[in-house]
């Protein structure tokens, strides 16, 4: 079993380190982004469903005005795992967007109120619409960005509070802004938040650390829905695997030891 | 080992199925009482370890391909509402993408253990290269399964590899470029490109499978080698693979799960690229474009060697000379354990494919580029002039004299007449 342990060790060792060793490489562009403490860190955290649901206001009042969410439909806001607004919640929250449905019978589109089935809504019709809004810059779908980033959500924290002033050796391309937690340092994204552009309600405080830590463990659950269910599902999986291994080691002893016990007995009598 | 039958039908099914598709003589044969070395050890369950995985790769990726797309506007979300709406679909596509990490994770394993032990020596030599075609068609297949996802690193992989074709050019001028036109089925790569990687990647496991089948054929002809290198010399020297291998490898297969658990429900993403989630661009290049982690070593190769027909064929050449390894290998012995000056080159060889896993994933400049060289250069140093040349002048370490000599210590051997 010694052996048997080391040599799992060993391989589970070689497994984290190598490809660690390469991801960390490029994680960096030269900045720092500080891990925060997150409710949902494996292996048994979930996610914070107020903080969630402060989460969606910021990204409602201030991202979704640039940044469309196309994978995400206004029912995911009541699952399990997620926000889990009530059932009606998610009617209101859904009904406050205009969504473009149709044709209807006469051949044109029209606009009606929003349904817990629809998609988010995007702020553009299209990416040349995003970008003539927006200095030429096209605000990414923001479904997978805590996926899409090294850091996941630390990156985002450390983006939407990294915004200061340029130092003074730097010189900044036109309509760029300074960001320490971006890559080069100049994005074309404003700062979107500043205290207070945000009612909370739960007497959380309306400050640009909450707004930020908020919306970015809110991008978290909206790129891994999942995650609360993968984390119990591997809960279960993980002590009925530790079991069944403690069950299969006793058995391949039991098995293994009629051949100790006539090797022995077969030393002994030669 | 080849031996003679001892399977006796005992129902009249058997006796019927017997005289017509003998299935229980051969599992009984070949997965019953099969003689195997007693003294294998557990290097030797990566063979159940990657029968295990190669089922899993294969039924997770029949569900997956139920609910995938392959539209360049339909790929990446069709993946993304595999992990949000389909039943379990998170699951389906983790345990996919993670298994093919944990796949060739093992295959590795496999490959050094048979590489360590002289596994691939005389009369192994078919069993050794059906191995390593087994591996070509996992690298195959790994990188036609990860360019489906259709994120950045994907899109862009498929780019930098079929590129690679162009260098043909060199040689005959439009060949290449010909080539390349018809892998991708347009100027680009494209939906075209796409389709026919989707239909390839369902296609090829199936062909590793038929391979397996001809690999475990070819290892139960001169049996399974051993931690000696001694072949079977008497009944003792063997064990019955049931029970004795079917609970060892089912242990062995469990402990397996458990690190596949860990990186599958607590870290999915970790091995694979951020970029990947960024759903392909044709028109912005990503600012490093690294494959998956078990590709960095020949990806280092590639990119150590300056010339870009001479690179590729370092890359392809970094597989195919396993091929002549039996051959190459002098030694009068099989295992690197006996071998006191061979013992050392293994494992700075070991350290030099870890130490190109490193360098693959680094931008090749400065003495990152140089070590890739010297890595790269050793790579194939090892196999074509250390191999030979080390066992001509090695003098190797006394054997035991048998399997069971070297389990029970030397006493035995005398008495060892299959009287166990």
């Amino acid at each position: 079993m010694g052996n048997v342990l080391k040599l799992f060790a060993a391989a589970a060792l070689v497994a984290f380190v190598l490809p660690g060793a390469g991801l960390a490489a490029d994680a960096g562009h030269g900045t720092e982004i500080k891990a925060q403490e997150w409710s949902f860190a494996p292996p048994f955290g979930h996610f914070d469903r107020a903080q969630l649901q402060r989460g969606y206001k910021v990204y409602q009042f201030v991202c979704a005005n640039c940044h469309s969410m196309n994978l995400l439909s206004y029912r995911n806001l009541g699952e399990p795992g997620g926000p889990q607004f009530p059932e009606k919640a998610v009617a209101t929250l859904a009904a406050q967007a205009q969504i473009t449905d149709g044709p209807d019978d006469t051949g044109k589109m029209f606009q009606r109120p929003g349904k817990p089935s629809d998609r988010f809504r995007a702020p553009y019709p299209n990416d040349q619409a995003a970008r003539a809004a927006n200095n030429g810059a096209l605000p990414p779908d923001l479904s997978v960005m805590a996926k899409a980033r090294p850091g996941g959500p630390d990156y985002l924290y450390a983006l939407l509070t990294g915004y200061s002033d340029a130092p003074s050796d730097m010189t900044m391309s036109k309509g760029m802004h300074y960001n320490a937690a971006f890559p080069g340092h100049q994005i074309a994204m404003p700062s979107p938040l500043s205290d207070g552009v945000v009612d909370y309600t739960d007497g959380t405080e309306p400050t640009v650390k909450n707004y930020a830590k908020d919306v970015s463990a809110f991008l978290m659950w909206a790129a891994e829905p999942t995650l609360e269910e993968r984390y119990k599902t591997g809960a279960r999986i993980m002590i009925f695997l530790i079991v069944f291994a403690v069950i299969m080691f006793l058995a391949k002893k039991a098995v293994w030891s009629r051949v100790h016990k006539r090797d022995h007995a077969a030393k002994s009598g030669a | 080992m080849a031996h003679e039958s001892t399977y006796t039908p005992s129902t009249g099914i058997e006796r019927w199925l017997d005289t017509r598709l003998p299935i229980p003589r051969l599992m009984h044969d070949q997965f019953g009482v099969f003689p195997m070395p007693r003294n294998v050890n557990y290097w030797w369950t990566f063979g159940a370890i990657l029968s295990f995985m190669l089922a899993v790769q294969i039924v997770t990726g029949i569900v997956l391909a139920m609910h995938y797309q392959p539209t360049t506007d339909g790929a990446f979300d069709s993946v993304e509402k595999i992990m949000r709406d389909v039943n379990w679909g998170w699951l389906l596509r983790y345990a996919h993408a993670v298994g093919a990490s944990m796949f060739f994770f093992a295959a590795f394993i496999h490959t050094f253990r048979g590489l360590y032990y002289g596994s691939y020596k005389a009369p192994r030599e078919i069993l050794w290269m059906l191995g390593v075609l087994i591996l070509f068609l996992m690298i195959a297949t790994a990188f036609m399964g990860y360019s489906l996802v259709w994120g950045q690193m994907s899109f862009w992989a498929v780019t930098v590899i079929t590129n690679l074709f162009t260098s043909l050019d060199t040689l005959i001028p439009g060949l290449g470029t010909t080539l390349v036109q018809w892998i991708w089925g347009g100027f680009s790569v494209g939906e075209p490109t796409l389709n026919r990687l989707f239909a390839l990647h369902y296609l090829f496991p199936f062909i590793i499978a038929g391979v397996v089948i001809l690999h475990i054929w070819a290892l139960h002809i001169p049996g399974s080698n051993n931690p000696t290198g001694v072949e079977v010399k008497t009944k003792s020297d063997t064990l019955p693979f049931h029970p004795y291998f079917t609970i060892k490898d089912g242990f062995a297969v469990v402990l397996f799960c458990l690190l596949f658990g860990v990186f599958l429900f607590y870290a999915p993403n970790y091995l694979g690229h951020t970029d990947n989630y960024i759903p392909a661009n044709p028109l912005q290049t990503p600012p490093h474009i690294v494959p998956e982690w078990y590709f960095l070593p020949f990806y280092a190769i590639l990119r150590a060697i300056p010339d870009k027909l001479l690179g590729v064929v370092g890359l392809i050449g970094a597989i195919v000379v396993l091929f002549f390894i039996p051959w190459l290998d002098t030694s009068r012995i099989r295992s690197v354990s006996y071998r006191p000056i061979f013992k050392w080159f293994f494992w700075l060889f070991v350290i030099c494919c870890l130490a190109l896993g490193y360098f693959g994933s680094q931008a090749p400049e400065g003495w990152k580029l140089l070590w890739g060289r010297i890595c790269t250069f050793y790579y194939f140093a090892f196999f074509l002039i250390i191999m030979p040349v080390v066992g001509l002048i090695e003098k190797p370490k006394r054997l035991p004299g048998s399997i069971t000599e070297s389990v029970l210590g030397k006493k035995d051997t005398s008495a060892s007449g299959g009287n166990a």
